[in-house]
């Protein structure tokens, strides 16, 4: 099925043959998928060698777990759900750049720092030393602080959907939102407090 | 500093870059050749699913054997015949032993 390059199959038909022992089938739907969950993996790991893993174990799990896939939602949403947790987990196994401190951040970071600390409307948020430090700042946070922050400043989801890609509850989404923006305001006291003592 | 303002502005400067959708080439080739790997030997996991299928016929044994000695309990009523019999099987030593010497 997955050598017919004429045909397009569906994801269903796909899945199907996938199912029935057809493990080529499943070449065409990473194929598909791959650039979503790459830029998924990407909003979490630096490194391309860890994104590369990430993705790799997405897709190992979406077909070890296939079976439980139902169908009464679209394979992408189900697909998105474990590239989610699977970034979760990495985060997790990942602490150690928590550790880091603001003490280190480089010269350009340092002046735009400056120029926002002299008129924030100076501060372009397109120049990379801006990317740089948000960088800095997300990877100071704990997991779930990281991920509901991405999820819901960043990536801009409702409370409902972070529920459905978390498997949280929609109440544990808010409570773990709150304590992140909290999280991240100490980091920023903290940045305030390294650049200016 | 205006922290909530640099807030603000990290958080747009995240937003203005989304990551990248680019793929390393040929990478579907790397997942599908993972597949056809054969799995490695879980111990652990085979020791699990075993333990796991073990607890239906343990379960069942055992409901069988409690039916057994309730309703065998229930048609003998010789209770001190039981008492008697253990008695027995505990002196039973020391009473064969003037016969083995």
């Amino acid at each position: 099925m997955a050598d017919s390059a004429a045909v397009e199959w569906t994801d269903a038909e796909l899945i199907a043959a996938v199912l029935n022992g057809e493990t080529a089938s499943f070449e065409p739907l990473v194929k598909k998928y791959q650039p979503r969950v790459f830029a998924t993996a990407r909003r979490y790991a630096r490194r391309e060698s860890e994104v590369e893993d990430i993705v790799q174990e997405v897709f190992l799990k979406a077909f070890q777990k296939l079976r439980s896939f139902r169908g009464d939602a679209p394979f992408e949403h189900w697909l998105m759900r474990l590239a989610v947790r699977t970034c979760y987990d990495f985060l997790r196994a990942h602490r150690r750049n928590r550790e880091m401190s603001f003490a280190d951040i480089s010269d350009e970071e340092s002046d735009w720092l400056e120029r926002f600390g002299a008129d924030p409307s100076d501060a372009s948020e397109h120049a990379a030393a801006a990317r740089e430090l948000v960088e800095r700042l997300l990877a100071q946070l704990s997991p779930a602080a990281r991920l509901v922050l991405t999820l819901l400043e960043i990536e801009d989801r409702s409370v409902k959907e972070i529920a459905g890609l978390t498997g949280w509850s929609l109440s544990v989404v808010k409570i773990r939102a709150f304590r992140a923006r909290a999280e991240m305001r100490k980091c920023l006291e903290k940045l305030a407090r390294e650049k200016y003592l | 500093m205006n922290l909530a303002e640099l807030r603000k502005k990290l958080l747009a400067a995240a937003r203005a870059h989304p990551p990248g959708w680019d793929v390393p080439y040929a990478f579907e080739k790397r997942v599908m050749a993972r597949l056809a790997e054969k799995p490695a030997l879980d111990l652990f996991a085979i020791w699990n699913r075993t333990l796991w299928q073990a607890v239906a016929p343990c379960l069942a044994v055992t409901l069988f054997l409690g039916v057994w000695t309730f309703f065998a309990q229930r048609n003998d009523n010789s209770r001190e015949t039981l008492a008697a019999d253990l008695e027995n099987s505990l002196y039973a030593p020391l009473d064969n032993q003037t016969e083995t010497w």
